[in-house]
């Protein structure tokens, strides 16, 4: 029942986050989207997935999102509001077939639809004998799956190399007439440098 | 008609699953503001993982964390749960990566809406 209630709920945000004009509000309603979608996870028994959609949709992104709001622009040009008649095509298009192929899924909560037949009684017997933590998406995500893991963070050090490749190099900070010397003159630093290296000059020769 | 009652009863949750999905994909092909787009990413993104983890879940099903004793409990199926822990984590890789683009072509055009992008790459 409760998980009636929060699809209800993720619909509705949903919703408000495609009527929103204002792209701060936005931000914010993707954010509780990203809580309420934790929520149902914790209901459906995946609490892994859960704490980790916390922290990374309802924490991360959304101060991604603040950060290029605060970056870029808070607010998006006004016009007129209409429906685009081929997006809305193409989606009702995808929404039609995928309902249709819903038609003859095993219903939800079935024990013995296909995916719980294969693989998963392996793990779940003997996970705890062969690697060992009593939490079974652990030994899963670190040993046997332990590859996936490998190329996740593969994964995730392409995306952090090509956002500081993308932001990154001061020249393009001062292009965007950020100061990142925080108004400290660099010659003037120096030069207080090295009047101090003139004031403790060691003896030469000494190494 | 008794068999559409029985599918929703049944299929609920695929059904808001696809529901979402069509948000998303809306959001992300109607919207012209760069921002909103990327919103729209994850929305589409939380339905596919959404999908995957109902598909786990087994009625009066527990956590799969093994308890010492218990003997007759339902577990409900891990290997969703590892391979959407994945998709999360891929999918902040993508959103960021997309934002950080999203602020360079801010740089670029001092605009984040496309229309107006692709009004100056016409000009230009």
């Amino acid at each position: 029942m409760i998980d009636i209630l929060l699809f209800a709920f993720l619909m509705l945000t949903a919703l408000g986050i495609l009527r929103l004009r204002d792209l701060f509000a936005a931000a914010m309603l993707s954010s509780l989207f990203s809580l309420l979608a934790a929520s149902l996870f914790m209901v459906m028994d995946a609490v892994d997935v859960a704490f980790t959609e916390a922290a990374v949709g309802a924490g991360i992104s959304t101060i991604l999102m603040l950060a290029t709001l605060a970056i870029t622009k808070r607010q998006e040009k006004a016009r007129k509001r209409q429906l685009r008649p081929g997006p809305a095509l193409l989606v009702l298009a995808c929404g039609a077939m995928l309902i249709y192929g819903t038609l003859d899924m095993p219903h939800f909560g079935t024990a013995d639809a296909p995916v719980h037949t294969y693989l998963a009684p392996r793990y779940l017997e003997v996970s705890p004998i062969e690697v060992g933590p009593p939490n079974i998406v652990t030994s899963v995500l670190a040993s046997y799956r332990g590859y996936d893991t490998f190329g996740e963070t593969t994964v995730v050090f392409a995306a952090a190399v090509g956002v500081l490749l993308l932001l990154g190099g001061r020249r393009r900070f001062r292009d965007a007439g950020w100061d990142i010397t925080m108004g400290v003159d660099l010659r003037e630093v120096q030069e207080i440098v090295a009047r101090r290296q003139e004031g403790l000059k060691l003896p030469e020769g000494d190494p | 008609m008794e068999t559409i009652v029985s599918n929703f009863l049944g299929l609920y949750n695929y059904w808001a699953v696809v529901v979402l999905m069509m948000m998303g994909l809306y959001v992300l092909t109607a919207e012209r503001n760069l921002v909103k787009k990327v919103i729209g990413l994850n929305i589409f993104q939380m339905s596919v993982i959404m999908f995957y983890i109902s598909m786990a879940k087994i009625k009066d099903g527990t956590a799969p964390i093994i308890v010492d004793g218990a003997r007759d409990t339902v577990y409900s199926n891990p290997l969703p749960h590892v391979l959407m822990l994945t998709a999360i984590v891929v999918g902040i890789g993508t959103t960021a990566l997309a934002l950080a683009l999203v602020v360079r072509i801010h740089e670029e055009f001092g605009t984040i809406e496309e229309d107006e992008i692709q009004e100056q790459e016409g000009r230009g």
